[in-house]
């Protein structure tokens, strides 16, 4: 079973955001960058189905230069290859990631080194479009299942489990087939040091983008301004606990 | 005209859709007067009970699309009924829900349509360009987005406008039975399984949730939160970061990628309040914050909160609640 998982460079935001002058990005600077919780573990899931079937994982990416940083960072959990389509990521939009992410699978499909399975995330941490996986199977021609948690393959077909509003839904899906990860449903592991010296090895196909990226259409980005504070104080430490289960009684919470 | 795709809920329509709906009014308004369609695909229950709730909030007329496609969901059909009917009404604008489905439908849409799409859509600025600011980076920035193409595709993020009825008429009903191509049969569920015995559940219901964050400080930090929802016959809400450590299980989690909760008292330890979590737990009745950080944006936007160490605090707190019921 050949895998092919797409992940993004994105800034490592915790709670609070800066952006760039021009409105126009987050500024990373102070925070660094990172592969989302959702790509992680569609990594983690693709190399156990590798593992299981003897197949391999290779990692695309549409971004930076400094991309690579990720991709050896996650060559180094046990991903065999990697590409790099290197793009000014201001002026993408989800439709240009989508369509040269297809490019990748049909130009190594054309090479001889096609693929069974792409996964992706379910949405950027970054630019929560929602979209990327959706675009990319309608551009190959192929199914796709949305924000799984597991993904098994079995007799030529991938069937995965999620969280549905009436309970936990399988898909069961010929291949090929693109499939969107939520984070929750495996733990990522973390690479060895042995993973790392063989990931610094690796190759990674460097490529330009196949057309003029139509972009975002991103006028700018904003920080909501914080809510006004209406909060009680009760107390400090270990003192407060009077007046907390004072209030519990008033809210007649008690048992 | 705007369509506006409605989710149902063991039979009534969705929180999330009756907010989108109030977005749809807005907009219809900013436009003078368009009419708006509201559509829902298969079992929904009781029709004319949908129509008269989907008229209350503004929509004029219900088109209930049918048939052997919609036994089971896949992103794929539904879209595809989406499709025919914003073909067949000339919608301009076409909405649903932020919530998986509504997201994975309107994105198959625009994939279709080869249109742009803009989720988690939480207000319209301007009409020429149609311009719509919507949530980026897990809701700590927004971004302000042009949708210059029509149809308009969009999703609106939840709890980002009020559900209120207008007392609108009962909308219309309009049976349609779309066609669905064979190949947009091929991704639909097969199975769905009984409802994880309540893993979840028991926290989206719970009217006392008492939470814990990185604050709690490993695995074992656990005891007092746990012993202080047990005695208020609650349960345990967690933050990310203490899912991601692996210090508790997923299901636990509150925020937009965990559950969302709406207790009559939420007690968050340890926890920053980060906008992630907070669009988990933002319709708390009231909030009683436990966190040694003063400035923490869960203590400035709680109701309540104790400045101090949880691991002091709720050790205190249980005492006096075993102490007073003596
Ligand atoms: C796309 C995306 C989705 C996300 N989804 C979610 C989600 O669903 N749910 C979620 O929770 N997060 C989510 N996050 C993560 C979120 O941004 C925060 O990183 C996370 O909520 C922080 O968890 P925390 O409050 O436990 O930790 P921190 O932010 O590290 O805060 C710890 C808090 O504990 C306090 N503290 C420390 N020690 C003590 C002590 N001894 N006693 C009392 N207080 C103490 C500190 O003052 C601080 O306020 C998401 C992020 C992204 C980017
Ligand atoms: N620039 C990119 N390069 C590679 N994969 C991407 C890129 N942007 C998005 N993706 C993938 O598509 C998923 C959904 O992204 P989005 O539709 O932008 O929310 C992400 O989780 C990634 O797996």
């Amino acid at each position: 079973m050949r895998i092919l998982v797409c992940v993004k460079r994105v800034p490592d935001v915790g709670s609070e955001v800066m952006l760039t002058a021009d409105g126009q990005s987050v500024d990373a600077r102070h925070v660094g960058y990172t592969v989302s919780n959702h790509e992680s573990s569609a990594v983690e899931l693709a190399i156990r189905v590798a593992d299981a079937t003897g197949g391999s994982v290779t990692l695309a990416t549409v971004g930076p230069a400094e991309s690579t940083d990720q991709l050896r960072h996650l060559l180094g959990l046990g991903c065999h290859a990697a590409t790099l389509v290197e793009a000014d990521p201001t002026t993408l939009g989800p439709a240009d990631v989508a369509r040269e992410l297809a490019a990748v699978v049909t130009d190594h499909a054309a090479s001889g080194a096609g693929y069974d399975l792409v996964l992706l995330g379910n949405d950027a941490a970054d630019s929560g479009d929602f979209q990327v996986g959706i675009r990319l199977a309608y551009a190959l021609g192929w199914p796709v299942v949305n924000g799984v948690s597991t993904v098994e393959t079995a007799d030529g077909n991938v069937i995965t489990k999620n969280d549905g509003p009436d309970g936990e839904e399988t898909f069961s899906v010929p291949l090929p087939a693109v499939v969107t990860v939520l984070e929750g449903g495996v733990e990522p592991r973390y690479p060895t040091l042995k993973g790392r010296m063989a990931a610094k090895k690796v190759e990674i196909e460097t490529r330009s983008l196949t057309a003029q990226p139509a972009g975002a259409s991103r006028v700018k980005l904003v920080v909501p301004p914080p809510a006004p504070s209406n909060v009680e104080v009760l107390g400090e430490g270990p003192e407060a606990a009077a007046a907390v289960v004072d209030l519990f009684e008033k809210l007649g919470v008690l048992r | 005209m705007i369509l506006v795709v409605v989710e149902t809920e063991a039979g009534v329509a969705s929180e999330v859709s009756l907010e989108t709906l109030a977005l749809a009014r807005s907009l219809s308004q900013a436009g003078g007067g368009i009419a708006i369609r509201a559509l829902a695909i298969g079992d929904v229950g009781d029709v004319s009970a949908l129509a008269a709730t989907v008229g209350a909030h503004g929509a004029s007329e219900l088109v209930h699309a049918t048939g052997d496609a919609f036994d089971s969901y896949g992103g794929a059909s539904w879209a595809a009924a989406v499709q025919a009917v914003r073909a067949e009404t000339g919608s301009v604008v076409v909405t649903a829900a932020g919530t998986p489905r509504g997201n994975e439908v309107v994105a198959h849409l625009a994939a279709r349509l080869d249109v742009p799409m803009a989720a988690n859509v939480v207000a319209f600025s301007g009409l020429s360009p149609f311009t719509v600011t919507r949530q980026v980076v897990g809701g700590s920035a927004l971004e302000e987005m042009t949708l210059g193409t029509r149809p308009a595709l969009f999703t609106v993020a939840g709890h980002s406008w009020v559900a209120e009825a207008v007392d609108g008429p009962a909308a219309t009903v309009r049976e349609v039975q779309p066609e669905v191509a064979g190949a947009d049969l091929v991704a639909r569920v097969v199975s769905t399984g009984a409802k994880e015995a309540d893993e979840s559940g028991s926290l989206k219901s719970a009217s006392i949730v008492v939470g814990a964050g990185r604050g709690a400080g490993s695995a074992d930090g656990f005891g007092a939160v746990d012993e202080l929802a047990s005695l208020l016959g609650g349960v345990v809400g967690v933050s990310r970061v203490v899912t991601s450590l692996g210090w508790r299980p997923h299901h636990e989690q509150v925020g937009q990628t965990g559950s969302r909760i709406a207790p009559d008292l939420y007690v968050p330890c340890g926890i920053s309040g980060a906008i992630q979590h907070w669009a988990g737990c933002a319709s708390s009745k009231v909030i009683v914050a436990v966190n040694t950080d003063a400035e923490a944006p869960m203590v400035t936007r709680a109701t309540y909160a104790v400045v101090g160490d949880m691991h002091e605090v709720l050790p205190a707190v249980n005492e006096e609640i075993r102490r007073r019921s003596g």
